[in-house]
């Protein structure tokens, strides 16, 4: 009965050695220009698959993701900055005495940037979570400027508008992956777990949820704080990727870049984030050409800045308008899925109690 | 009915809405193993009673006790952990879930073990889910839904669905069912069937059910005891026998006559 299950087990080891082969060439072979686009990619895989789980599964319209991202990237930031550059950097008022001796290794930096983020998230969600829908999307929205703010505003601790710069910088592949990997494993266990079940349930029916004893302000809020940790990860990385980091980056315009994601990779489908991640980021990229000056049959076109972002919003509102349910809809890309397709024929009875 | 200890014993509940008294000074009183119906005419405040009892509203005034506990208040999670689970009149099952996840949902607060031990798949939690999982098959055994297991819920024929939702309340492990209209909506053959299973399942797991229901046939079929509301008052209670030869209640159903003519 368990030939099955040993395929899928097999097939997902077989899967891991690929990638970490794949991103042992990656590594070795790819220029540093291709290594930065993907590792911003395992980035934004984190920040989709993190922000899926609050909007996809638990179905609360949150719109503070990048707010708690800036506070990943500043916790990390400040903690492994070296103390001489510190110094440096902090050239208006110097940093609070507490803040500037400290010198830690980038991975408990960035563990506790999302602990720090997710701590932020909790405080925002006790009073935010009591509102629904559209309120609770513009209450986020705002909290999440309200922090932009106060990092603008704390110049003893932030450096205000200057930023950041010279934060240690990392180009190993391995981390940035390394760390996508374990957001996806550790949300995949989180939603197929019965808490997952329960976000989806209270996505589904909130009123159905709670009579079947469910306490629904408590649930949504561990997956917001959930979410708001991943966030904060992700924005460490994001820090020690291009190395110096400013209050302006984390605009809310930034969340609507991974609601962009989110959307076209299927609301409540974590594969699909992962592949929209992947093919938005690159596209990102790749797309660049446009927004050169072209030639097009004798039809001079000026280089447009921006001309990329119109081509996702087209691409966005096909979507809305044709196919709504994104690229994976709430289905998940799993093994299941392609024994099926393959004709892989399943165990009749798996899970059957009695006499099933 | 005064001498027996009941289960679930509501003094004097009213629920206001602004202006409007959705239901005034209900005294019920359900004792342990009984079938109740709770009937009358659309808008008469049925629902709303309901939803006091199950948490939804908190009454304007009165007390619920329930086991012994005040319950008046109380947030609904915290009444079905209590033991009273309810049914509602329009379906709500949980779409994106199958048979078996939706009843299995309901395990969820009995699960002895905290979200990171979930996560890491811990044996605390994998033990707990798995003997959930086999609880609440035997269940679905139990109310014939078994071969369903895995199929999307809201892919079930109607009959099912209503069936379904009564297997969900019933894994909560509750003392006392709400049914809201349980045969709204079914053929007469359903409605047999319907009234059988609650007959059973109330044996079976000794169940005190507390039901609305308009079908007639099914509500004088089952019931015990019965509690006529109207305009949000409760007009009559007694057997159905009673009931039905009370000239109140069928004034309200059917609207007064002018006998003196």
């Amino acid at each position: 009965m368990d030939n099955r299950q040993r395929l899928k087990t097999l097939l997902t080891i077989g899967l891991i050695i690929v990638c970490c082969v794949s991103l042992f060439f990656a590594e070795s072979y790819l220029d540093n220009f291709k290594a930065r686009v993907l590792n911003l990619a395992a980035i934004f895989v984190i920040l989709g698959a993190s922000m899926n789980l609050v909007l996809g599964f638990t179905g609360m319209f949150s719109l503070g993701h990048a707010g708690f991202m800036c506070v990943g990237a500043y916790v990390s930031a400040i903690l492994t900055m070296s103390p001489e550059s510190k110094e440096m950097i902090y050239f208006m008022e110097p940093i609070v005495p507490a803040l500037a001796n400290i010198h830690w290794p980038v991975l408990p930096a960035i563990f506790m940037a999302g602990l720090v983020a997710s701590f932020f998230g909790f405080l925002i969600g006790f009073p935010a979570l009591r509102l629904r829908d559209d309120y609770l999307a513009i209450a986020t929205l705002g909290f999440g400027e309200i922090i932009r703010i106060i990092v603008t505003n704390t110049i003893t601790i932030t450096n205000g508008s200057l930023g950041l710069k010279n934060i240690p910088s990392i180009k190993s592949m391995y981390l940035y992956w390394g760390v996508a990997i374990i957001t996806i494993l550790v949300l995949k266990q989180l939603i197929n777990s019965s808490w997952g079940y329960a976000f989806k349930a209270i996505r589904d029916n909130e009123i159905a949820a709670e009579a079947m004893g469910i306490d629904v302000f408590r649930h949504k809020l561990l997956s917001f704080t959930v979410g708001a940790f991943f966030a904060g990860v992700a924005g460490a990385l994001m820090g020690h990727l291009i190395t110096s980091i400013d209050p302006t980056m984390f605009r809310f315009l930034f969340t609507f870049q991974i609601l962009l994601i989110i959307v076209l990779g299927g609301l409540g489908s974590l594969t699909g984030s992962v592949i929209a991640g992947l093919v938005i980021t690159i596209m990102m990229e790749v797309l660049r050409f446009v927004e050169q000056p072209m030639n097009l049959f004798g039809l001079v076109i000026p280089g447009i800045p921006g001309m990329r972002m119109v081509i996702f919003s087209l691409l966005l509102l096909m979507v809305i308008l044709f196919y709504r349910q994104g690229l994976m809809g709430t289905r998940e890309f799993n093994w299941d899925w392609i024994l099926n397709k393959l004709g892989v024929k399943p165990d009749k009875g798996k899970g059957v109690g009695a006499n099933g | 009915m005064a001498n027996t200890q009941s289960l679930l014993a509501t003094d004097n509940i009213t629920m206001q809405f602004g202006g409007l008294r959705a239901v005034s000074n209900l005294a019920l009183k359900v004792a342990p193993k009984q079938i109740v119906g709770l009937i009358g005419p659309n808008g008469a405040g049925k629902t709303t009673a309901f939803n006091m009892i199950t948490g939804v509203y908190k009454p304007t005034s009165g007390r619920i006790v329930f086991d012994g506990n005040d319950i008046t208040g109380l947030k609904p999670n915290k009444i079905t952990e209590l033991g009273i689970a309810r049914t509602f009149q329009n379906i709500r099952l949980f779409s994106s879930m199958t048979v078996l996840e939706n009843v299995l949902l309901s395990k969820h607060v009995r699960l002895k073990a905290n979200w990171l031990e979930a996560i890491f798949a811990l044996p605390r939690y994998t033990r707990s889910r798995k003997k959930h999982i086999e609880e609440c098959m035997d269940l679905l055994d139990q109310v014939q839904l078994a071969d369903l297991a895995h199929e999307q819920a809201t892919s079930l024929p109607y009959g099912k669905q209503r069936r379904l939702e009564i297997a969900r309340a019933m894994a909560t492990q509750p003392k006392m069912i709400l049914l809201d209209e349980p045969a709204a909506g079914m053929n007469p053959q359903e409605s047999l069937e319907l009234m059988d299973f609650i007959a059973k399942i109330r044996d079976q797991f000794n169940l005190t059910v507390l039901m609305i229901e308009h079908h007639m046939e099914v509500v004088m079929g089952i019931c015990e005891h019965i509690v006529v509301l109207d305009h949000g008052e409760p007009i009559a209670q007694g057997t159905p026998t009673e009931i039905q030869n009370n000239q109140q209640v069928i004034e309200a159903y059917l609207g007064a006559v002018d006998e003196s003519a």
